[in-house]
């Protein structure tokens, strides 16, 4: 790894965090949780979301603890099927639907498309208020004794068979719901109207595309998922006949309206993920991303094609042979966008001045583990193999390198890259860096055997398994060690950071974006007038240009 | 080995010699299917390797101590046009060569030997036609297709026998059907895959593969005495479908005899094939599934009659091949009265349904 480095910072002698910041402006709780400002909501959900992750990562500890065994060893069979469900509950709705837009998201967007706040702030702020009040019911959920229908609800196991807490569960969801569906309208309103003069649509930044994209899924689809489990909870409480067959409904249907929301939920997940990718590799690579314009349109096109692959999902639950057959050629269209985009981040580099500071790292791994989550999508989305490697830990493992792998390395590399805008301060650089590369091998370690796992076809949510696939499932705990040492690091010193990090300056990566252009922390008011946009994306040249003109003013 | 602590050593030694990788096949699809998973395999490898060495290739050439200054480009048609249109052809040979073996799978062909399947919280009860019960157990003969048609009657659950490379969702209140042709005899794993509630990962079984001899070896030990199709002409007896069903000219219901499989008119106008699934529904909900012809009069049997007891029912009727059969059971004095209380229980069985083999 070369020493070079893109980072220049203030002379920390004289160098002093602004007075005056969106941090400082105010003082007090009440402060806080009545403002207005998109910056302090994206703090609030930082904390928030922060926090839910570390609950979801601590049941996934003793669920791979459980699974050192073949017996039930560790738990009984009920306690390791809540287990995994409160697992799947608050990592997909409390922390990776949320996790980029509502607070990377929610903290650059205005200042990217250069506005003062987004659209609609007590919108934002009421979004943040239905987060907590969905993370709440989770907790009591939990505290009650849980919930074991599994993260996918499925009728008419969840409205008939089960007398766990399905309905405050289901509820809870359904609050959550509406928080991602205000955020993003709240989006797509800020986008179309809040531009700065200049910023056309193709000069944005592609994290606005790629959050836009996932605005358009949240606010189309969110409603469908609300709507099913409102069914769901009529159906446990009232007998409703809608998806279970004793009651005369369709368990089928329940199927196609619950993936119909929740397969584009993954690209809701992935796609702001890819657009911090980009920001990412072509700030540390000092180029404009390769093929703008393919890249925002690959999003858009991601989002369009995402709604129309859902029975994917169904393939081997009796639909038509032919309905599968539609199903599964969308899904290999659908597939194209993301490669597309691997392709175009990996030429970015391409004649670039490529440096290696952390947000770089975790961009590299995103491209790694993805390319390998995105090629297993393939095997789940041909029918044939979809029929041996379906709801077996083939699947786990699938999107765990898609969600954990992709996802959440992009949500480190956002964290990392932000931290100094956010904060003011830097990270340290070498123990960070040793955290990305902690958390790749961990990663690994974790999910690369289940792959194994999932062909010779072990099935998922087993608390018991036989004994010819202990090994392996020996590797994945221990690699899930490596894993959560690499997630409390960053936790530590982004900590530690807060109040002995160096001070970052304005603009440490020398980064193009519009929110680089302002004080860090900034303003409440993001900037002090609104900047007037006259050029693209990227344009390094008129960051250096901007630079030496500043340097013969002061001079 | 003596400074390794006993207990690791003798876990190592256990992975060793206890330590899968690959599943076996042992069914006609199972090396097809694999052919495909290798393929894509390959494919992905050459994927990654790509990615990764364009990654690493262009972090030496040009980290910033060599490279100092970026050079600015644009994008370029040409090689976006590349790599769109190679991964789409790679996906689209995926997509037809994984939807050949999908028609292949849940296509049975017309001579398979049929085994029906019930999926409950949590066992997985299989019924031989020759009247042979297993629960969480499956025997079955190499060289001859075998196709399973799988119910549930209670939660989702999916049969699933990762030898074979087959699977199929076990759904309440429908027929699924799926086939195979073992290959190799030996015992295999049969898991359920899909979710079922507390007891889901007890929910499993051995598939045992035999040769013809000892499959028909098997068979003949393991016989109740009844066939399904006898199962099912007692009940038909007992629950009085005779009644209306009974082939006389001045019958309230349609002639069952050769109706499997043939071209039905419904009173809608609308024409459908009388498969395993349309006699199951036209038991259970047939004001739903009326004959051109006939008063809607017929009650459900909804609650009366269990899965197993739809089954024997399903097979009896697809084995009237004449209406004289059907005559012949008017005359079946030997009833086994169905249980008054409505619920399924085990009474809804033939009495030699409780004498379940266990593998």
């Amino acid at each position: 790894m070369s020493a070079a480095t893109i980072v220049s910072l203030p002379d920390q002698s004289t160098a002093r965090i602004p007075k005056m910041n969106f941090l400082t402006k105010e003082n007090g709780l009440l402060s806080w949780l009545l403002t207005g400002d998109h910056k302090r909501i994206a703090t609030l959900y930082l904390i928030s979301i922060s926090f839910f992750f570390f609950v979801g990562g601590s049941l996934a500890g003793l669920i791979r603890l459980e699974l050192l065994t073949p017996q039930t060893s560790l738990m009984a069979a009920d306690t390791y099927n809540k287990v995994f469900t409160m697992h799947g509950v608050i990592m997909v709705f409390l922390f990776l639907v949320p996790s980029v837009p509502a607070t990377i998201g929610n903290f650059v967007i205005p200042m990217m498309v250069g506005a003062r706040d987004l659209a609609l702030p007590k919108i934002n702020l009421l979004s943040w208020y239905l987060y907590i009040i969905a993370g709440f019911m989770v907790i009591y959920t939990m505290a009650a004794g849980g919930v074991d229908t599994g993260w996918t609800f499925t009728s008419p196991l969840s409205t008939h068979y089960l007398n766990t807490h399905v309905i405050s569960t289901g509820l809870a969801i359904f609050v959550a719901g509406f928080s991602s569906i205000f955020t993003g309208l709240n989006f797509i309103v800020t986008i179309h109207k809040m531009r700065a003069p200049g910023m056309t649509w193709f000069r944005l930044p592609l994290f606005v595309w790629s959050n836009y994209a996932a605005s358009i899924l949240m606010v189309l689809g969110t409603p469908v998922l609300a709507i099913t489990l409102v069914l769901v909870v009529l159906e446990r409480t009232v007998h409703i006949g809608v998806f279970d067959p004793a009651y005369g409904g369709d368990p089928i249907l329940f199927q196609h309206l619950f993936w119909f929301y929740s397969h584009p939920a993954v690209y809701i997940m992935i796609l702001p993920g890819m657009g911090v990718i980009s920001e990412v590799v072509s700030t540390f690579s000092r180029k404009r991303v390769f093929g703008y314009t393919a890249v925002a349109f690959s999003s858009v096109a991601i989002a369009v094609f995402g709604f129309f692959v859902w029975a994917h999902h169904m393939f081997i639950m009796g639909i038509s042979n032919y309905a599968a057959l539609v199903f599964s050629l969308l899904t290999m269209l659908v597939a194209v966008p993301s490669a597309i985009k691997i392709f175009n981040w990996a030429f970015t580099l391409y004649k670039g001045s490529i440096t290696f500071e952390t947000p770089m790292l975790y961009a590299f791994g995103f491209m790694g583990l993805f390319t390998i989550g995105g090629m297993t999508g393939v095997f789940l989305g041909a029918t044939g193999t979809d029929i041996h490697l379906t709801e077996t830990y083939f699947i786990v493992a699938h999107f765990h390198f898609v969600m954990v792998g992709g996802m959440l390395m992009a949500f480190l590399s956002g964290i990392h890259f932000w931290w100094p805008k956010w904060t003011g301060r830097m990270y340290p650089e070498k123990i960070s860096q040793l955290a990305a590369i902690v958390t790749f091998i961990g990663f690994n370690f974790t999910f690369f055997p289940q792959f194994i796992l999932g062909t010779l076809g072990m099935p998922r949510r087993y608390a018991a398994y036989p004994p010819e696939f202990q090994a392996l499932n020996v590797f994945s705990t221990a690699g899930a060690t490596i894993l959560g040492v690499g997630y409390l690091l960053p936790i530590l010193y982004l900590t530690w950071s807060l109040r002995y990090g160096a001070v970052a300056g304005n603009n440490p990566w020398q980064a193009t974006g519009l929110e680089w252009q302002t004080q860090s922390p900034p303003l409440t008011e993001n900037f002090p007038e609104i900047p007037i946009v006259d050029h693209e994306a990227y344009d390094y040249e008129w960051l250096e240009r901007q630079q030496e003109k500043e340097v013969a003013s002061v001079g | 080995m003596d400074h390794i602590s006993p207990v690791l050593w003798q876990f190592l030694q256990k992975w060793l010699t206890h330590f899968a990788l690959f599943p076996p096949e042992a069914s006609k699809i199972a090396p097809q299917m694999d052919a495909l998973y290798f393929f894509m395999v390959l494919v992905s490898l050459v994927g990654l390797t790509l990615v990764v060495l364009l990654i690493v290739g262009f972090s030496i050439l040009y980290s910033k101590t060599r490279h100092p200054h970026a050079v600015q480009i644009e994008g370029s048609t040409i090689l976006e046009a590349t790599w769109t249109i190679i991964p789409l052809g790679l996906f689209l040979i995926m997509f037809v060569w994984g939807a050949l073996l999908y028609f292949r799978i849940y296509t049975p062909p017309a001579n398979a030997m049929n085994i029906y399947v019930v999926g409950k919280q949590w066992m997985w009860k299989v019924e031989h036609p020759g009247g042979q019960h297993e629960i969480n157990a499956l025997h079955v003969p190499t060289g001859r297709p075998v196709q399973l048609t799988i119910i549930s009657q209670d939660v989702f659950h999916s049969f699933s026998i990762p030898a074979f490379r087959v699977k199929r969702e076990a759904i309440p209140g429908r027929y699924t059907t799926v086939w195979f042709e073992a290959t190799t005899p030996g015992t295999y794993h049969l898991f359920c895959t899909q979710y079922c509630g507390t007891n889901h990962s007890q929910m499993i079984g051995d598939v045992v593969v035999m040769n013809p001899d000892d499959f028909r070896k098997w068979l003949d030990s393991s016989t109740s005495g009844d066939s399904l199709a006898q199962d099912g002409e007692r009940l038909f007896a007992s629950l009085s479908c005779n009644a209306c069903h009974n082939t006389r000219p001045d019958a309230r219901g349609p002639s069952l005899a050769n109706v499997y499989n043939s071209r039905l008119t419904l009173s809608t106008g609308e024409t459908i094939t009388a498969d395993e699934a349309y006699l199951r529904q036209a038991i259970l909900n047939p004001s739903q599934h009326i004959t051109q012809g006939y008063a809607p009069i017929m009650p459900t049997y909804q609650g009366q009659v269990s899965e197993e007891g739809v089954i024997a029912l399903v097979e009896y009727i697809k084995n009237l091949d004449s209406d004289y059969r059907v005559q012949q059971t008017l005359n079946t004095t030997d009833l086994v009265p169905e249980s008054a209380g409505g619920k399924p229980v085990a009474g809804a069985k033939a009495p030699a349904a409780e004498k379940e083999v266990k593998p």
